[in-house]
């Protein structure tokens, strides 16, 4: 099941120059990059890892794309996103935010169901692929 | 697939004005700019010139659906200091902008230091840095021999050496190099370190300047802070660059840049000192000969 979330989830992935425009766009607007990523794909998991620091000072989207190639180095089957920060408000805020990798294979989601009081039902997912432990999840 | 959608996308016109290139991409205006902007240096200004040709063309070739892969322009620059070398970088990185082969034209200048860390693990991290923030542009790197330091087998340097060339290979839509230094300690740079050599298309040397040369910078420094000499002062001038030029540390152009400042510092000292009442402009953007006469040089002592 191919997880979609941030930005542009309806559209198909993008490839590298897609992604480059994009990020070209983001620093044309002045926004700060931040490169992140994870092997739990479940959509209530907003703190994903950094690759390295957020981008403030690189003028072209090639820095940013290099950093994403380093990062596909060695966590290449997991999902790595792209966030924007805007600072003008006077404090960071997320302005786009779209995934650029994911693991070939992406088993879903499973849907647990729990009865609880008054025979009424409370649902949860889960991934499958959160079974087995941190960084061996998708390999 | 995609290939083909390249090639059709490639060529999209038949034929080509070059001339009409030349001028509409501004590439003109930028070697008519190096021409008057900077005094001498005529071996410099022919390999720039030729050098752009080629690159209009190549483009042009390019447009016409004759791919050719993309150029190496990784350069070197050996020269005396003050000979001009990053002036003439940062005309290059404009040209190379004009003509589509770097996507934002600034230049980033750095040297060792910024490039190399103090302990393990600081170095990649910081040329990449570096690197990043040139990318789209030029990186400009001064007395770029001292990376490397072979009495010493556990020098960082090595390693932004290693990174280095491996951008400047996989990244070379990305970013242009250019290594500068004196021309001796950069052959042997590239002597002991081939993977520089073989990734360098262009080696410019930068002579020295004239005592005439050095004389007409002057007076378009001068100019240019809207300051002016006049008969004595000229003189006075042309006879300081010579006494400055048999005297060590002798940096060429930014000697010049040197004494015109302290010329300044002396004439603002006079001008001050002497002045009673309301004074114009003229003698305020007046340098004397006495401002240049009182400089150590010629009472036997040496400027900086
Ligand atoms: N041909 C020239 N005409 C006018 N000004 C010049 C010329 N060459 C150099 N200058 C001036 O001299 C100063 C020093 O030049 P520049 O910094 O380019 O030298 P450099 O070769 O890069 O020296 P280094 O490598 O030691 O830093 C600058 O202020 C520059 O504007």
């Amino acid at each position: 099941m191919r997880v979609t979330q941030g930005t542009f989830s309806f559209l198909p992935d993008f490839t590298d120059q897609q992604i480059h425009e994009q990020v070209q766009y983001c620093i044309d607007n002045g926004w700060a990059l931040s490169i992140e990523h994870t092997d739990d794909p479940h959509p209530r998991n907003t703190y994903w890892e950094m690759w390295g620091h957020p981008m403030f000072d690189n003028p072209d989207a090639a820095a940013v794309v290099y950093e994403l190639n380093e990062c596909r180095k060695v966590y290449g089957s997991h999902y790595i996103k792209i966030v924007a920060f805007d600072s003008s408000p006077g404090w960071e805020s997320i302005r786009l935010s779209f995934i650029v990798n994911r693991p070939t294979e992406e088993p879903g989601f499973k849907l647990n169901r729990t009865e609880i009081k008054g025979r009424n039902i409370q649902y949860s997912i889960s991934p499958y692929s959160s079974d087995k432990p941190q960084g061996s999840r998708y390999k | 697939m995609e290939n083909e959608d390249d090639k059709k996308e490639l060529k999209t016109v038949s034929k080509v004005n070059l001339k009409e290139d030349f001028q509409s991409s501004g590439v003109a205006d930028i070697l008519l700019e190096l021409d008057n902007s900077l005094i001498g240096l005529e071996p410099v200004k022919t390999r720039i010139r030729e050098t752009a040709s080629l690159l209009l063309v190549d483009k042009a070739r390019e447009r016409l659906g004759l791919v050719n892969e993309s150029p190496t322009l990784h350069m070197s620059f050996s020269g005396n200091p003050g000979t001009g070398k990053t002036t003439v970088a940062l005309k290059i990185a404009g040209l190379l902008y004009r003509l589509g082969y770097v996507r934002k034209g600034h230049l980033v200048s750095v040297t060792r230091d910024d490039l190399v860390g103090q302990y393990i693990g600081h170095t990649a991290p910081k040329t990449k840095e570096v690197l990043k923030k040139a990318m789209g542009g030029v990186l400009f790197i001064d007395e770029a021999y001292y990376l490397y330091r072979p009495e010493n087998e556990r020098d960082y340097g090595q390693e932004a050496i290693e990174i280095l060339l491996q951008v400047m290979e996989n990244n070379r839509d990305d970013l242009v190099v250019v290594l500068a230094g004196y021309k001796d300690k950069m052959d042997k740079f590239f002597e002991s370190n081939p993977g520089f050599r073989s990734r360098i298309a262009h080696h410019i040397d930068f002579p020295d300047y004239s005592n005439d040369e050095l004389l007409e910078i002057a007076e378009v420094m001068v100019s240019g802070m809207n300051y002016k000499f006049n008969k004595k002062s000229k003189e006075a001038m042309a006879e300081y660059i010579e006494m400055r030029r048999k005297q060590p540390h002798f940096a060429n152009a930014r000697s010049i840049r040197n004494a015109i400042d302290r010329a300044r510092l002396r004439q603002a000292n006079r001008v001050f000192n002497n002045s009673e009442g309301p004074i114009g402009a003229t003698f305020l953007s007046q340098i004397e000969d006495v401002d240049i006469m009182q400089s150590r040089v010629f009472s036997g002592g040496i400027d900086k």
